[in-house]
């Protein structure tokens, strides 16, 4: 095992985070608005790469396939959220287990649309190259992905330090009651997180669908993965979900390539680690 | 009252298995092993307030263990199935105590999210574990125990899983009204309160954790006997929800509600996918509107009748 199998490993490891991102930073949103664990995530994911199928197949254009599916799943999660989760009330356990049941009826939905083929999603041909740097073969699309998060994360946390809405949807995190006691629309608020959520958990099916695919079963296989990568960051943190996007990507990666037999061990096992240690999280608030 | 007719509808059940035709037997019996483990996750959800969505994991740890001993070792189908049954419930206790020093101390959603990662932890041991568990192909068993009585037959079978969760049922009611089932109620309403009253919270959660493993361990051993083989799907994440969402169908805090969700769940799944492809809708239809509109679930339903009566009269 040379330097090249090491750096090889964390770039991988590093782009598979940057997908990981995608997932978990939506997730990580509506949880700190809305102490929702919201459990139809994986399903937002694989529709939105089936829904990036779709519009490939019938304009042929990768391009557009990104933000109409994006846009499409957050519509679906804007209604979930205003006609089922938001009549509920404040009740976390009961909001959760409706997601369950919307996973559910959201599998069987895309089984029957898109049927039970293994598919996948072609990136533009300009995204497949590969660039070799000091020996080192670069996949073109993988540094795509890891500029992709880096650019949506800065634009998430300009967009929550510097804008009014970004206020807002602190004052929200923070104290709910205060902030609709001075005047601040935190059902808006909610319902604009829960839609923002569901279009970054699009976004990463649409871009993980080159690699990971677009198959029934994905739904609930990245789910408990953007789960691990909440809970070491920190639950409603956002740079504590690109911190534990990061660490399981790589941990992810050199398990596999490691300890085959313990992979999947090796990817939850620093979370458990850091539970015992710190129980919210590297970035989590007590 | 209610003792009574729980007790009468098991023995209706003894009764009428030898009439039914072989496929709605195992249904029965698979209802009734996932019964066990609904009633265990119902003792944390209903009676401790504490959602546990990794349930599957205790499931996983008896069902591989008997797996193991049987396929690889020939061990457990005589007599000594009796210690399969012991060492299934120990390991899946055991297992529970790892696990509870990482999730007791949380609660609510997070008590939800980091017992489905842990319950994942051991999905990825079965599923890559080769060497031990077969990985994705999983273990097939060698066949149902006997010793004088042959549990190959499906009744057999159906008698001991049925004295299994009539023993698990009693078991659990009797802790529930103990003084120690009280406490942990009390900890689900004000957990701060019973604290101020001098109780041991964590440990007193600890403990019901614990036990909720052993009767994980339990339905795991069962499990793997009735299906004869054991797979990393029978681990997986859809399983604890499944077993979570049995309780909550059924009603939170009353121990056979669990057992009602899981027989209602296991025959939509089972015998309405034979007859219609939209199976799932509905399960996950029925779900939705088991949390939109009955919040104690199917046993919650009497009280509410009878309330919306008793308030026409006023």
């Amino acid at each position: 095992m040379d330097a090249n199998f090491w750096l090889i490993q964390i770039f991988n490891g590093v782009s598979y985070g940057a997908l990981l991102f995608l997932l978990a930073s939506g997730l990580t949103l509506i949880f700190g608005v809305m102490r929702i664990v919201n459990l139809s995530h994986g399903a937002y994911f694989l529709l939105g790469g089936y829904v990036a199928l779709s519009v490939i197949w019938t304009t042929g254009s990768w391009l557009l396939a990104l933000p109409v599916a994006a846009l499409a799943i957050a519509l679906v999660g804007l209604a979930m959220e205003r006609v089922f989760l938001r009549p509920l009330g404040f009740d976390p356990l009961r909001q959760v287990l409706l997601t369950v049941g919307f996973a559910f009826l959201f599998q069987q939905a895309a089984l029957d649309i898109w049927g039970g083929d293994n598919l996948i999603i072609d990136p533009p041909a300009a995204l497949t190259a590969s660039w070799v740097v000091g020996g080192l073969y670069l996949p073109v699309y993988r540094v795509f992905m890891i500029a992709l998060a880096v650019a949506i994360g800065l634009a998430l946390w300009l967009a929550m330090e510097r804008t009014r809405i970004g206020a807002m949807v602190r004052a929200a995190v923070d104290d709910a009651e205060m902030a609709r006691g001075v005047g601040i629309d935190t059902s808006k608020v909610s319902m604009f997180i829960f839609a923002l959520g569901a279009f970054l958990a699009a976004l990463g099916g649409v871009v993980g669908g080159a690699f990971l695919g677009v198959y029934p079963g994905l739904d609930f296989e990245v789910l408990p993965i953007a789960f691990a990568v909440v809970i070491i960051g920190g639950m409603g943190s956002l740079a504590g979900a690109a911190v534990g996007s990061l660490l399981v990507g790589l941990a992810d990666n050199f398990g596999k390539a490691l300890f085959p037999e313990l992979a999947y061990f090796s990817l939850y096992a620093p979370m458990v680690l850091i539970l015992a240690i710190k129980p919210t999280g590297l970035l989590g608030r007590e | 009252m209610k003792i009574v007719l729980v007790v009468a509808a098991l023995i209706a059940l003894g009764a009428i298995a030898p009439f039914v035709n072989s496929y709605i037997l195992i249904l029965l019996t698979q209802a009734l092993v996932l019964g066990i483990i609904a009633m265990s996750v119902d003792l944390l959800l209903g009676y401790t307030g504490l959602p546990s969505l990794g349930q599957a994991a205790y499931l996983g740890v008896g069902a591989y263990l008997t797996a193991i001993l049987a396929s690889t070792h020939g061990f457990g189908l005589e007599w000594g199935f009796w210690l399969v049954v012991v060492l299934g419930i120990l390991a899946g206790a055991a297992t529970a105590a790892l696990f509870g020093l990482f999730a007791v101390r949380a609660s609510g959603v997070y008590f939800l999210m980091i017992t489905l990662a842990l319950g994942m932890c051991m999905w990825g041991l079965a599923y890559r574990w080769n060497s031990l568990t077969g990985g994705d192909n999983g273990m097939n068993m060698p066949g149902r125990p006997s010793f004088g009585i042959d549990l190959a037959d499906d009744l057999n079978y159906f008698y001991l899983v049925l004295g299994f969760f009539a023993a698990s049922l009693a078991a659990l009611y009797v802790l529930v009204r103990s003084p120690f089932g009280r406490s942990l109620v009390g900890i689900r309403e004000r957990e701060l309160r019973m604290r101020i009253l001098g109780y041991n919270t964590w440990l007193h959660k600890y403990i019901a954790f614990v036990i909720a493993g052993a009767f994980g361990g339990l339905a795991g051993v069962l499990w793997a006997h009735l299906t004869g083989i054991v797979s990393p799907g029978d681990v997986i994440l859809t399983t604890s929800v499944d077993v979570l969402l049995m309780v909550v169908l059924g009603g939170p805090g009353t121990l056979v509600g669990g057992a009602i969700g899981a027989g209602v769940v296991v025959f939509l799944r089972e015998y309405l996918a034979t007859i219609v492809q939209w199976w799932q809708y509905v399960l996950g239809a029925v779900y939705v509107l088991t949390i939109l509109y009955l919040p104690g679930g199917l046993m919650g339903i009497p009280e509410r009748v009878r309330r919306r009566s008793s308030s026409k009269i006023h």
